[in-house]
């Protein structure tokens, strides 16, 4: 056997049972890389000997474990480096949705005899308005501030909202659905200049963007491992120094305290892997995704009648495309994209399991059914533009075969 | 997610179109919940269904529900097309996940409402079939649930 008895498996390929209890290869098109990406084999070959032979628990005194917590500290710093952060400011978590409930709780607790007050917007990831929700039942108020139609926040009415007792602005970096990127130096100004506490999600921008913690005044920032080519179960918050928040998850000494139990070893490792990586390439990558971004966006909105974009034209993650086909329904469109081999996503009610389409398409100032024909594709650098002809073939047969079998578009073609 | 049945019937969906001065037409659902059944009936002499097709805005189930309820009432009796119940099309399509279960009420209320307006055309009365309260010319802020 050799020294890495585990297969890699060649990404962008995928085994599949079928009746017949064969396995299969299929290639796919993955065009959702905003809900989760595939790790790089240079993180997975990292990650690996942290599972067998390193497997030490960095809290043990012994030099084999040792080991283990030193790596676990360049890993810390690695990741530090990249927000222009202090090492002793990353607390590992298990990913995205604990910081962001981590952030919100700790900082509502920590501050709540300064006041009661809580400033978010109406397009945050559920992690962060249900956690604000909460905070609501637990006498908290919250002001969710609205967008502009791109996706943008408000500044006036951020600066409006501010009373004697906010304690936390949590607004987040760049949107899941539809990219737009926040003036968040901007805010993080403006929480600064009032003494307020400034969060900010990013998980959707961290490692596609840069991304300076003092230049933009945050305060406390959410960010996930698998969303940059990383592990799933490990992401972290940044915690900066000063900031007095109770300790989240009690136990141990791990993580300063703050977030105890024993340290994803693993995770970590191909955490600061992935995220070497995605600082190395971001340029690189960057500019390569915005090519393919702006070519889909492009052509769709030339070749495809009553289609429009959703979210900000640049102000944009380089990744994300957003479009409203209207007349048709986001769900059908996904399952016919799915026969044809393209992954992606929609914001319409069908997919989210309720009859409300994506909060955040309703933010933005879509009425319903153009929010329920909505589509997402989130590009990565994997991807190819010979894909993107692909793509916009079948997009565009099947936007003329879902609106054939419409009644709204029968509707409006007899009354046009 | 979805059975084979449904697969089908929304790949390769049944009776999809509209028919020209159809006897009976029946529009129900709201775009703001995301689904609208269109269902047109060619009604002949005898009461007889000869023909129907649908239009559909809509998930996956709902597209795959219209089709099997146009299968169902294809060449029945305006009276037998009455008994076809959303769980008539449910099991004919070897169930809907429990999320989906209003798609198959709608194709049911289609049906219902394509014959209402049939029986309005020609001065016939039913017992149990009444006026269309999900249509959408009716009142677009109705949800449905």
């Amino acid at each position: 056997m050799g020294k890495n008895p585990v297969r890699i498996v060649i990404y962008k390929k995928y085994l599949y049972r079928k009746e017949d209890k064969t396995m299969e290869e299929k290639s796919f098109i993955y065009l959702d890389h905003a809900a989760t990406t595939a790790a790089r084999p240079e993180v997975v070959e990292a990650m690996l000997p942290y599972f067998t032979e390193n497997f030490g628990n960095p809290s043990s005194v012994y030099t084999f474990s040792q080991k283990n917590k030193a790596v676990v500290t360049e890993c810390r710093e690695k990741i530090a480096d990249s927000l222009n952060a202090k090492s002793n400011e990353i607390y590992f978590t298990a990913g995205g949705t604990e910081s962001d409930n981590w952030a919100l709780k700790a900082a509502a607790e920590a501050y709540a005899s300064k006041g009661n007050h809580i400033i978010t917007t109406k397009i945050e990831h559920h992690a962060i308005l249900h956690t604000a929700k909460y905070l609501e039942s637990k006498g908290f108020e919250v002001t969710y501030l609205d967008v502009d139609e791109n996706g943008v926040v408000k500044l006036d009415q951020l600066r409006q909202a501010i009373r004697p007792e906010t304690i936390l602005i949590s607004v987040m970096f760049a949107n899941n659905e539809i990219g737009t990127i926040q003036p968040i130096k901007e805010i993080g100004e403006i929480a600064k200049k009032h003494g307020i506490l400034f969060h900010t999600d990013a998980v959707q921008a961290y490692g596609q963007i840069p991304i300076d913690v003092d230049e933009c005044h945050i305060d406390m920032l959410s960010a996930s491992g698998h969303k940059l080519n990383g592990p799933k179960g490990i992401g972290f918050l940044y915690i900066r120094t000063g900031l007095k928040l109770r300790n989240f998850v009690h136990g141990g000494a791990q993580e300063r305290s703050r977030r105890a139990g024993t340290e994803n070893v693993t995770g970590i490792v191909g955490f600061a892997k992935a995220v070497e990586i995605a600082f190395c390439t971001m340029e690189e990558r960057s500019q390569k995704e915005c090519m393919m971004r702006d070519y889909l966006i492009d052509r769709i909105l030339a070749e495809i009648p009553y289609a429009r974009l959703n979210g900000h034209r640049t102000k944009r993650l380089p990744n994300n495309v957003n479009i409203s086909f209207q007349f048709i329904e986001g769900e059908s469109l996904l399952i016919m994209l799915d026969m044809a081999g393209i992954c992606a996503s929609s914001g319409s009610a069908c997919t989210s399991g309720s009859l409300d389409p994506s909060h955040v398409l309703l933010a933005i100032g879509l009425p319903h059914e153009i929010a329920h024909g909505s589509l997402r594709m989130t590009i990565g650098d994997e991807n190819t533009m010979e894909e993107m002809d692909y793509v916009i073939e079948q997009i565009k047969e099947i936007v003329t075969k879902l609106r054939a079998m419409s009644p709204l578009y029968e509707d409006f073609m007899k009354h046009s | 997610m979805y059975s084979e049945k449904v697969m089908d019937h929304f790949t390769n969906p049944r009776n999809v179109g509209e028919i020209e001065n159809a006897s009976g037409v029946g529009t129900v659902g709201n775009a703001k919940c995301g689904d609208i059944m269109r269902i047109y009936f060619d009604i002949d002499e005898n009461q007889v269904i000869k023909d129907v097709k649908f239009k559909t805005f809509g998930c996956g189930a709902a597209v795959a529900t219209s089709s099997m309820a146009t299968e169902l009432v294809k060449g029945k009796t305006i009276y037998e097309a009455l008994t076809v119940t959303n769980k008539a099309v449910m099991e004919a399509l070897d169930g809907l996940p429990p999320v989906k279960v209003h798609c198959s009420l709608l194709a049911e209320e289609a049906i219902h409402a394509a014959l209402w307006d049939y029986c309005e055309k020609n001065d016939i009365k039913i017992e149990g079939l009444e006026k269309p309260k999900n249509d959408i010319s009716e009142d677009e802020e109705e949800e449905e649930y």
